[in-house]
């Protein structure tokens, strides 16, 4: 144990993320005394949006206790809705602050705030922060400074890019996910062990990949899948026990059952660690991850349509006032829409919008028919709304090669309504 | 022969929510044994009910899925020639990316 001890001591980890799963990780390596702990995350410290919610509602029906109201508005959902919703308002944003950034970093940015706190823990390890954004430009440079990598991120292209990395430099790579009630961990990269393209060798589709800022996720999962980070981390760092290499760890929360299964070995066809791959350090730095996975690095706004296929939450305001003659397609999944939603507008979920046109299609032609009745002939107009304006982009685009020629999406969606138009409008 | 089919990282929404189904599979006609090439297109046929394209894409399953017969990666145990048994237990897991 003294030589893990002092094994752990010399190594150096870098945790990349430090949000639902770095946070968990960072403090478990800070307080094991891994020598030099590297952190990197471009992100600042904030209340997020589930706080945004509690107090939004409050102001709706002041005296109502929050329990109350989230139960009246979830009261019409099955059962497991109901679940999420209460983990969505209680423990999403309660965990993230608690764990590792305290109210006093709010705005700062979040490697800071988990720099003091893991400082706080343990003066004596070594920290560097990173307040940057890890891309292809700095992602060799920074990840060659350390034994270990940790994978704490929250998107498809940046686990690539991780991974890509890792196989160049010949590092171990610790991945956790963690989405809604289920987690998964496992090592990549680790002495034969297969690598990220080994297991996924093409990305899967957009649809298919949902950032827990936007499907929500229980706090304590990525809590639990960040501390088995952590210990992997140790393991590798101290050199003892079995790594969670070939084998990976599946933990749903719901059923509280964790199963740990044996999954392939480095694949000799892989594009980056197999037998026959050129794959380098130019082509790593020159390759478009993004594009390659079809999928942003950071939770920016997307801009896919031309400024003629979009309005502003302004403009919108103005059809409504106008009572111009519309059909408002609201694309967010169904447990969003029964949170808050426009009235008259019409719930098609992304994911089903393929499936179900012909109800847009009849939802146009009632508006359509109503107008010849009221004797004027413009057609009705066509607006595409989600949360944040992503979908809905996503939406339009779709709408417009499938012959809905004049769907325009709101800028911003229903967060942009309610920080331009109606700050009473209930946000989450 | 029955079956247990397990379906997990979102998976589940694709067939009422419920992750575990226990089924029963008979063979077809004329076959002797059961591969997961067969399976695939039964639980495609009798378990999802929405959105296919997000568990089937051709003959195997979408990018991003992971499938284990009996704990245990099925690229392991030959993909889609692996021969399925009675009471086995396979997992189609969609890998999470959130963080």
């Amino acid at each position: 144990m003294i030589l893990g001890q002092s094994n752990l001591l010399k190594s150096s980890v870098l945790v990349i993320g430090a949000g639902g799963l770095g946070s968990p990780a960072l403090l478990y390596l800070a307080a094991c005394g891994v020598g030099r702990l590297g952190i990197i995350d471009h992100d600042v410290v904030e209340l997020n949006n589930m706080h945004r919610q509690v107090r939004d509602l409050r102001k709706f029906s002041s005296g109502s206790s929050f329990f109350f109201l989230a139960h009246s508005l979830v009261r019409e959902m099955n059962k497991r809705y109901y679940l999420m919703l209460i983990v969505f308002f209680f423990f999403s944003f309660f965990f993230i602050l608690q764990v590792i950034h305290t109210e006093a970093f709010i705005g700062h940015p979040k490697v800071k705030s988990a720099a003091t706190a893991c400082r706080s823990i343990n003066s004596t390890i070594k920290i560097d922060e990173y307040v940057e954004a890890l891309r292809t430009s700095n992602a060799l440079e920074i990840l060659s400074q350390y034994d270990i990598i940790v994978d704490a991120t929250d998107n498809p292209p940046s686990r690539y890019m991780i991974s890509d990395c890792c196989v160049l430099l010949g590092k171990p790579l610790v991945s956790g996910a963690a989405l809604g009630m289920e987690g998964q961990l496992t090592v990549y990269n680790h002495k034969g062990g297969p690598c990220y393209r080994c297991l996924f060798p093409t990305p899967p589709p957009t649809t298919a990949c949902q950032r827990c800022s936007d499907s929500g996720v229980l706090g304590v999962v990525p809590g639990a899948i960040g501390c088995l980070q952590a210990l992997e981390t140790i393991k590798l760092a101290s050199m003892v026990g079995e790594p969670l290499s070939e084998r990976m760890l599946l933990f749903d929360a719901l059923s509280a059952r964790i199963r740990i299964v044996k999954i392939r070995g480095r694949s000799a066809q892989c594009t980056v660690c197999g037998d026959n791959s050129s794959f380098n350090k130019q082509q790593f730095k020159d390759f478009d991850y993004e594009e390659f996975t079809q999928f942003p690095l950071s939770a920016g706004p997307l801009n896919l349509l031309p400024e003629e296929s979009r309005i502003s939450s302004k403009e919108f305001k103005e059809i409504l006032q106008k009572k111009e003659r519309h059909v408002l397609l609201d694309v967010r999944p169904s447990h969003h829409y029964k949170i808050v939603s426009f009235p008259d507008s019409l719930n098609i979920p992304f994911a089903n919008l393929e499936a179900r046109l012909n109800e847009l299609t009849s939802a146009l032609k009632e508006k359509e028919d109503g107008h010849v009745n009221s004797g004027s002939c413009a057609n009705p107009s066509l607006y595409v709304v989600c949360r944040r304006g992503n979908d809905s982009q996503r939406a339009v685009q779709y709408l417009r090669d499938s012959g809905f020629s004049s769907a325009k999406d709101i800028i911003g969606g229903l967060e942009a309504w309610a920080a331009d138009v109606n700050p009473n409008f209930p946000s989450y | 022969m029955q079956l247990t089919l397990e379906f997990g990282g979102g998976l589940e929404l694709l067939c009422d929510s419920e992750k575990i189904h226990k089924v029963n599979v008979d063979l077809p006609n004329g076959v002797e044994e059961l591969t997961m090439k067969d399976l695939l297109s039964w639980v495609r046929t009798n378990v999802i009910k929405e959105r296919p394209e997000m568990f089937i894409k051709g003959d195997t399953v979408r990018p991003g899925v992971l499938v284990l017969v009996n704990d245990c990666d099925w690229e392991l145990s030959g993909q889609l020639e692996t021969t399925i048994e009675d009471k086995d237990v396979i997992v189609f897991i969609s890998t999470l990316h959130g963080g």
